[in-house]
């Protein structure tokens, strides 16, 4: 990963309280994944940024570098790796995706 | 590409030699897969680093040769 990827990751995760790196955008979703991620993100009405890595190709593999992740999506808030599409939906279902967003003080719908 | 779901298993439990490995073909084409693995190994750990043991146990081959896996871990 070049120092310009790593710039941009920093960048997009510290201008967004949450950022999801995901395949397509919130509007057009472009994998199932990504997909059930974003809807999640806006059944609980928070802002977030979804930043398309099908864009930049450079992007799509420096993110799993920079997360040792190998798969998309990816769910950062307030800088913090949260996890992926598996980890983030049963944080969804149990509560504590929940729990973190009021511990962070981040806008959500109660 | 795809990925027979018995070299799926054989890997998990290669790296998790107590784990018991439950593995669906989610759309029959061998590509989309989900996986609940159960492991004392996992004990202690956060769910980020008990799914990443189950990546690593797959060699690099997810995202790759394996284009989907759900991923469901228990103690």
């Amino acid at each position: 990963m070049n120092d310009q990827v790593k710039d941009l990751i920093n960048k997009e995760i510290t201008e967004n309280e949450i950022c999801l790196f995901m395949k397509g955008t919130p509007d057009a979703p472009q994998c199932g994944f990504s997909m059930a991620v974003s809807n999640m993100l806006k059944i609980l009405e928070v802002k977030y940024k979804g930043v398309n890595v099908l864009e930049d190709q450079s992007l799509r593999e420096g993110i799993k570098e920079f997360s040792d992740w190998p798969t998309i999506p990816q769910l950062y808030i307030k800088k913090e790796f949260v996890g992926g599409c598996d980890i983030v939906k049963e944080m969804y279902e149990n509560g504590e995706l929940k729990k973190i967003l009021e511990d962070k003080n981040i806008n959500h719908k109660k | 590409m795809a990925m027979d779901l018995n070299e799926i298993e054989a890997l998990i439990k290669e790296a998790l030699p107590d784990a018991v490995v439950e593995i669906q073909d989610l759309a029959g084409d061998g590509n989309h897969y989900s996986a609940t693995v159960t492991s004392s190994q996992f004990s202690g750990k956060s769910k980020i680093e008990q799914h990443k043991m189950v990546y690593n146990s797959l060699k690099g081959k997810m995202g790759n040769e394996l284009h989907a896996l759900a991923i469901k871990t228990k103690e």
